[in-house]
């Protein structure tokens, strides 16, 4: 839709998980300002008000279908905060690998369901991949489909036994999981895991995946892709280069991770933040500001301790649902990329020291994962120990603060509680797409994808839609969480 | 033969019975789909259509130039503030998302409720409403909603409520082929309008802790192996639904899961008025008894198989893995 002069309304943007839209504004064949408005409001932070706390684990997974159990593991770990208690070795164990199975599939469905149908686009009929593309991910037609459903919903298996099912599931809980698992039951989760590996390696990879988590620098990617040629992710890396995506949507280049799949205090990735260098995160810095937002009743930027989500009914007090949450003030990107240089991951350092954050990256950053973490999938099924205990038992105090962080596969999750009388005072949220398609803040700073399109080579046609409809879905956006 | 068309619509939900639909299996979702000539015209995950090609195919629609069979509608319908629908504007448009759905469920020949959002408000709904959320065609047990008592599309039916937080791939798909082969009528529906299909059956049946519930050998706590309607909360005797017999992503269910069955499929489950996983009792007897059941056999009852209980079921139910086996007393197993 077209308003007034010189702007441009985009949206719906489909695959984005939930509901978006972009105003952009462009001069001189360039965007040269976007605002970001997660249109949907649903008022979870009200709803909690006021409640039992443990019932917190009912509804806040149901903020998201698509991160459901990050939301489950970030209610349970600030219940868990508030309660000073420790989850049983067999619990942790059984989180990370349901944890881990929503954030692979969610990789999975990205790649081959959200973001490589955009290549199959007719404004890219003159490239030379154009036909291979087509056939393997035009949506809803493409051959990849068939292969990637099965078996991400054989991998998901993974979570019937240790969940009950997925999305939505009630086994996540303070201390640890509610569904112990016996001797033969830890052989089908291995088997269930190495199909998922063979999946990965046959048809991703072409390869082991220890070959691509052990990729160290780029000449690494460009001789693995010389080798392999015909598995998706070459295919991936032949239309990025010709279409210059590591120079595509580069946002503030400060990038922000929580740390991921802990176990008995060491995660697998660390936490951090990430600007020329690493630097240690303070969760105490985080604040949200609601200067451009349709919010009311809260003076100025606050931490989510002392944090409100209250809708504004004036259309004209902002321009998004969404809150704008700042590090220090500072702009942060999250997801895969901020995740794996925060680890220090060599190949994706490089890549990061090259040409910073941009769609290319983000993507090679999501696919590694996979790579990193399903053997890691296997080895906390192995540490499981049979006969031991699953879930620790707490005793919820009348009174305290705790919150809980979690990496949910598009980024930081944090959710921020505070009981007083034994019900729930305040329960404040920040999803990873909040950080990423936020707004402004007070000091006029842009939230990171309107940094990210701006100064994008726009032309109104389609091939520009096409951009920026790469650069939107390279943050694996999920809007239901974003505003909720 | 024309392809069954769908249009599916997300509005004040969380995306999760998508999520939930492309767990399909054998076959995968896009095989059930093209095998039962059912086509997607649009699907906010998973078509190519955004922006503009999206808001055209609309247009088709509303004036009749392209026809629909079935309106899906995933999430509620929200209304606020103060009845503006200003909570979810169609992106790209300034019009309420409420007005969206309105005009295409007259044009469609069926529509479909997706979750128990959309049926009757669910999670969304939650006390105090801060969205003025509503269902299709009921607010929570109230038939109204958006649409109306009266209203049927243009096929004869109500808004079909396949209901669940989330949905079950197959019940989705089942309804979906059952419409698309002209083998849905209102006697397939229940009082709620949900499909018979899966509401004739109660989450408890094919419960593996059912052995625990004949005896009353109860958990008290999660991750125990006991019963879980005496302390944890589980509805599962009373929830219209085959959770336990076709099971979710292979071989799931609440129950199997270990944590309490909340009656996803019912009107205002959302709103249990105690915290979900606690049962509440009245002179230490359950408030809410299984379905069907007079209360005084139910005392009854509970009180002598209590007294039968096996040593095995007390055992095992407090424990968080087998520690008795049939035919065994403890005693055995250790120095088996």
């Amino acid at each position: 839709m077209n308003d007034d002069a010189g702007k441009r309304l985009y949206g719906p943007f489909n695959r984005v998980e939930g509901d978006l839209e972009v105003r952009i504004e462009a001069a001189a064949g360039r965007i040269t300002h976007a605002w970001v408005n997660a249109p949907l409001f649903r008022g979870f932070e009200q709803i909690l008000h006021g409640r039992d706390p443990r019932d917190a684990l009912v509804y806040t997974p149901r903020i998201c279908g698509i991160c459901s159990v990050s939301q489950s593991v970030a209610a349970a770990r600030a219940l868990a905060d508030v309660q000073q208690l420790t989850p049983a070795p067999n619990g942790e164990l059984a989180t990370n690998l349901i944890l881990a199975a929503e954030n692979m599939a969610d990789h999975l469905t990205h790649f081959y369901l959200f973001f490589m149908p955009d290549f199959a686009r007719d404004c890219y009929a003159d490239q030379p991949w154009f036909n291979k593309i087509v056939a393997r991910f035009k949506a809803q037609q493409g051959s990849a489909a068939r292969d990637v459903l099965p078996a991400r919903a054989a991998f998901l298996h993974l979570t019937g036994l240790l969940a009950g099912k997925w999305p939505h599931s009630l086994a996540l809980q303070p201390g640890g999981t509610t569904r112990p698992v016996e001797r033969q039951e830890k052989t089908r989760l291995l088997t269930t895991i190495h199909a998922f590996r063979h999946f990965l390696q046959d048809v991703l990879f072409g390869c082991e995946l220890e070959q691509i988590s052990e990729l160290h620098n780029a000449d690494a990617l460009a001789s693995y892709r010389q080798q392999y040629p015909d598995s998706d992710f070459s295919l991936f890396l032949q239309a990025a280069e010709r279409l210059a995506l590591n120079g595509l949507g580069c946002a503030s280049n400060r990038f922000m991770s929580y740390g991921a799949y802990a176990f008995s205090d060491q995660p697998l990735f660390a936490a951090g933040v990430w600007h020329d260098g690493l630097d240690v995160l303070d969760s105490g810095c985080i604040t949200e500001d609601i200067s451009h937002s349709w919010m009311a009743a809260q003076p100025g930027p606050r931490h989510p301790f002392h944090g409100s989500t209250i809708a504004d009914d004036d259309p004209s007090s902002g321009y998004s649902w969404c809150k704008a949450p700042r590090l220090d003030g500072q702009v942060v990107e999250v997801g895969a990329l901020a995740r794996q240089l925060v680890d220090g991951h060599a190949l994706i350092s490089e890549l990061a020291a090259s040409s910073a954050g941009n769609v290319q990256n983000r993507v090679i950053a999501r696919l590694l994962e996979l790579a990193r973490v399903v053997p890691a999938m296997e080895r906390w099924t192995r540490q499981l120990e049979i006969g031991q205990a699953y879930c620790e038992q707490g005793r919820l105090p009348d009174e305290a603060d705790g919150f809980g962080l979690v990496e949910a596969a598009r980024g930081s999750l944090g959710h921020w509680l505070r009981i007083k009388k034994g019900r729930i005072l305040n329960y404040q949220i920040i999803a990873p797409t909040t950080w990423n398609f936020s707004p402004r803040d007070g000091a006029d700073q842009p939230g990171a994808l309107e940094l990210a399109l701006q100064g994008t080579e726009f032309n109104d046609d389609a091939l520009s839609a096409a951009r920026m409809q790469h650069i939107i879905r390279s943050f694996d956006p999920c809007m239901v969480c974003t505003v909720h | 033969m024309n392809n069954f068309s769908i249009l599916w619509l997300q509005s004040g939900g969380c995306g999760g019975c998508s999520m939930s639909l492309l767990n399909a299996e054998s076959p995968d979702l896009y095989s059930t789909l093209r095998h039962n000539h059912i086509e997607l015209l649009w699907h906010p995950s998973l078509s190519e259509a955004s922006d503009n090609e999206f808001h055209q195919l609309l247009q088709a629609i509303e004036t009749g130039e392209r026809r629909l069979d079935a309106l899906c509608l995933e999430g509620s319908v929200l209304m606020g503030p103060n009845g503006s629908g200003r909570f979810h504007l169609l992106s790209g448009s300034n019009r309420p998302m409420f007005d969206v759905i309105q005009s295409l469920a007259q044009h469609a020949r069926y529509t479909l409720a997706i979750g128990s959002c959309a049926a009757f408000g669910g999670i969304t709904m939650t006390e105090p409403n801060p969205a003025e959320a509503c269902g299709l065609q009921y607010d929570g047990q109230t038939i109204g909603g958006l649409l109306g008592k009266a209203w049927l599309s243009s096929a004869g039916l109500p808004v079909i409520n396949v209901a669940g937080c989330p949905t079950h791939p197959n019940w989705v798909l089942e309804t979906l082929i059952e419409l698309a082969q002209g083998e849905l009528d209102l006697s397939q529906l229940d009082s709620l309008k949900r499909p018979r299909s899966y509401t004739n059956h109660l989450v408890h049946h094919g419960c593996p802790r059912n052995e625990f519930y004949e005896y009353k050998a109860s958990a008290s706590l999660p991750s125990q192996q006991g019963c879980l309607m005496e302390h944890l909360g589980c509805l599962g005797t009373q929830a219209r639904a085959d959770c336990n017999t076709r099971l979710w992503n292979g071989e799931g269910s609440c129950l199997r899961g270990g944590y309490a069955c909340i009656n996803c499929t019912a009107p205002e489950f959302e709103e249990p008025g105690h915290c979900f996983t606690e049962t509440p009792k009245i002179a230490g007897i359950p408030v809410g008894l299984p379905i069907d059941m007079p209360k005084a056999w139910f005392v009854a009852l509970a009180s002598l198989a209590k007294a039968a209980t096996p040593k095995r079921l007390k055992v095992n139910a407090a424990a968080d893995h087998i520690r008795v086996s049939p035919g065994m007393t403890d005693e055995d197993d250790r120095h088996e």
